[in-house]
């Protein structure tokens, strides 16, 4: 553990472009919520900041799928539907047929790793782009939604009332279980990153997907298992959904997809994958709920300056993250002492350009 | 084959056949002309179309008015699919131009002559003219962050996608606004020459973009910006003007196509109009035959492609199937059209020993 501390200790971490990132999202973090404290009365409490978590949880959960998913330099949009369906089906299922919550919980989680699966294989064996495969999946979750039921269905049952009611009680603030699940979910998601095979993988992928190959890595069994555990996420996350608003509805969790994505890139993932955190997405996901707070205690302001100011930070981000690449890029030109060359105006996805290639070795 | 006069008739129609097959758009004619007659079984009075006092009306015309928003937009979209972009802020550019034009025209009552009429705000074609240049500053913004800052395409409409429903509920206050003023609604509702006014926009815009991609070269330099930017650039190519305008050109069709639907429903949604369009146009495109990852396009499999999904959705409502099955049916056809058009499926069905060799 210590040298884990000194690691990140050492000044040129800081500097480095990697964590450069998530080191303004912290910083940024730290100075919204040092304005509101300033700016409004009652602000700056504990129990403020642990609303962050208990309104976010599930945001969190879904969010950290996706961070594993861009990591690989992939993108999942169906995760927003995923979480409706989720939270429709467990309505369903426990209002309509009154099965028990241990067993609609795991069944839920097991269709949504299902569902993420199926998308991987697409993806995968089928050469199709993740952004149709999942948009289609969108489309699918959000329709069996509105197949199931067009109405919203309340929950009342005992069991979730009381999941979605438990509050661990801390001196000066309240916990609810869904921040024990995220928590859970988070641990497990940094352990999954940074300290096992499957995570170094990932990482591999997103860095070089031919590379990886080339290295003998999982590349195929991988590249599922990530979209498999996206669908996971969103599945959990809609099971910590369905206890925060103890009811199932087509409607719910729209644009969460969109959320999740700003999350992991204002947490500092690169979206052209290989370079991303865990942690930055907490802290992506603390932003997000830091300015819906601050627009909460200002009154005035409408809900849909959350839009535009998530949009402008996202713009912010990923302007930065283009400058850092560029930045990199020049030093490892002048290093190698390569003519400079004029960059191409864009090439989207670099794996995707290099598929052809890798058809032979891809199992 | 060199004597074709010689060649006996069943080799000539298998010729004919694979000439046919092999052609780009007989995909995408053929699955709108299985869903045309999917739907004459159900409806024996679907391709009648009657004269009502000089309007065209039945099923078909429906079908093409109703889809011409759709068309707008997969017009704009193609080329910027051909470019190896994609433009996933279009819903919200649509919402935010409807709302700019339903602002500026609004719509006051007042008393002319004794007889009550609604007068715009604005004269309606400086209206018409700004929330056009509204769509096209969106697709600009769009273009300078994909060609000049470098950023990849999907994310880069991402940020427009995510804020742009805000900025339409920052024009319009949050509330739907409502639109009194008559001359407007000749944009969504209108006939001219007995056909819906909106087909004639779709046509212009069709032909405008056919003419330029097909008589000049600017066709030519969208296809090799998607097949290669680096080698198009080294060709003398100026891609970041091209990725540019290409981008501008999509913002200012959902700019239109935001016109025509608001004048269609009368009013302007920030949080609904356009909803999930991106998501149709980019379907509608794909299933016109252009591919996703750039370098090939097909306007009139674009054209196609918005009236498969418009017929689709046609086709769902009269056939008794609720509303909201809707999405599932184009999900699973975006799914079968991508399965269809990948490659190891490719391989597995086409084994015409030519074509493998034109691969090869």
């Amino acid at each position: 553990m210590s040298t884990f501390a000194k690691s990140w200790l050492r000044t040129d971490r800081l500097t480095d472009v990697r964590t450069l990132p998530l080191l303004i999202t912290l910083g940024l973090f730290l100075l919204m919520f040092a304005y509101g404290s300033v700016a409004y009365r009652g602000f700056f409490s504990l129990q403020v900041f642990f609303n962050l978590f208990i309104d976010n949880a599930f945001l969190l959960i879904v969010a950290i799928g996706m961070t594993f998913v861009v990591i690989s330099g992939g993108i999942d949009l169906s995760v927003g539907g995923l979480v409706a369906v989720t939270t429709m089906i467990s309505a369903t299922l426990v209002q309509s047929h009154h099965w028990p919550i241990w067993v609609v919980t795991p069944l839920v989680l097991a269709i949504g790793a299902a569902f993420g699966a199926f998308q991987g294989v697409l993806i995968q064996y089928f050469r199709l782009q993740p952004f149709i495969v999942t948009l289609g999946g969108l489309f699918l979750t959000r329709g069996l939604c509105f197949l199931i039921n067009i109405e919203s269905i309340t929950i009342s049952d005992p069991a979730y009332t009381a999941v979605s009611e438990f509050r661990l009680h801390l001196p000066g603030a309240d916990l609810s279980a869904n921040v024990l699940i995220a928590t859970a979910t988070f641990v497990a998601a940094l352990w999954l990153a940074h300290y096992s095979e499957f995570g170094r993988v990932v990482y591999a992928i997103g860095g070089s997907e031919r590379s990886a190959l080339l290295m003998g890595l999982p590349v195929a069994r991988t590249k599922v298992l990530v979209y498999t555990l996206s669908g996971f996420c969103a599945a959990l996350g809609g099971v910590t959904f369905t206890f925060y608003m103890l009811s199932g509805y087509g409607l719910h969790a729209q644009g969460m997809e969109l959320d999740a994505i700003a999350a992991t890139v204002i947490g500092g993932t690169l979206l052209t994958g290989g370079v991303g955190y865990v942690t930055g997405t907490l802290f992506g996901v603390l932003i997000l709920g830091v300015i819906q707070t601050l627009i909460t205690f200002d009154g005035t302001l409408s809900s849909w300056w959350t839009r535009i100011v998530i949009g402008a930070l996202l713009c912010a981000f990923c302007v930065m993250q283009r400058l850092l690449e560029r930045h990199t890029a020049a030093r490892r030109t002048a290093h190698s002492n390569v003519r400079k060359v004029a960059a191409p105006p864009t090439t989207p996805v670099a794996a995707e350009a290099a598929i052809p290639l890798q058809q032979g070795s891809a199992r | 084959m060199t004597d074709t006069t010689l060649t006996s008739w069943p080799a000539r129609i298998r010729s004919l056949r694979q000439t046919l097959t092999r052609h780009p758009l007989f995909l995408p004619v053929l699955t709108l002309l299985v869903l045309l007659l999917v739907n004459r079984a159900f409806n024996a009075h679907f391709f009648h179309v009657e004269n009502k006092d000089g309007h065209l009306f039945g099923s078909l015309i429906d079908i093409l008015n109703r889809a011409s928003p759709l068309a707008l937009v997969a017009l704009g979209m193609t080329p910027v699919i051909a470019t190896r972009g994609v433009d996933v802020s279009v819903g919200a550019v649509v919402a935010i131009c409807a709302a700019t034009a339903a602002v500026l025209i609004g719509g006051n009552m007042q008393i002319v002559n004794g007889v009550e009429t609604y007068v715009s705000n604005v004269p309606l074609a400086v209206a018409i003219i700004a929330a056009l240049a509204v769509g096209l500053l969106c697709g600009l913004w769009n273009g300078a962050l994909v060609s000049v800052v470098g950023m990849q395409p999907i994310i880069a409409t991402l940020i427009l996608m995510v804020a742009g429903r805000g900025i339409a509920q920052l024009l319009t206050s949050g509330q739907i606004i409502t639109i009194y003023y008559q001359p407007y609604f000749f944009l969504g509702a209108g006939f001219l020459f007995g056909l819906p006014f909106a087909l004639y926009i779709v046509a212009a815009v069709g032909l405008l973009l056919w003419f330029l991609t097909k008589r000049t070269a600017l066709g030519l330099f969208i296809t090799a910006i998607g097949i290669n930017p680096t080698a198009s650039h080294f060709a003398g190519i100026k891609a970041r003007a091209i990725t540019l305008c290409v981008y501008g050109f999509s913002g200012l069709m959902a700019g239109a196509a935001g016109l025509v639907i608001s004048a269609n429903v009368k009013s302007a949604d920030g949080n609904n109009a356009g909803l999930l369009m991106e998501l149709d146009a980019i379907l509608a495109v794909t299933l016109g035959g252009t591919s996703l990852a750039g370098g090939r396009f097909s306007l009139v499999g674009s054209l196609i492609g918005a009236l498969i999904i418009q017929t689709l959705t046609y086709t769902t409502y009269s056939i008794g199937v609720p509303p909201e099955a809707n999405l599932v049916v184009k999900a699973i056809v975006v799914f079968v059209v991508c399965v269809v058009q990948s490659e190891p499926v490719r391989r597995l069905i086409i084994r015409d020993p030519s074509w493998q060799g034109a691969m090869r």
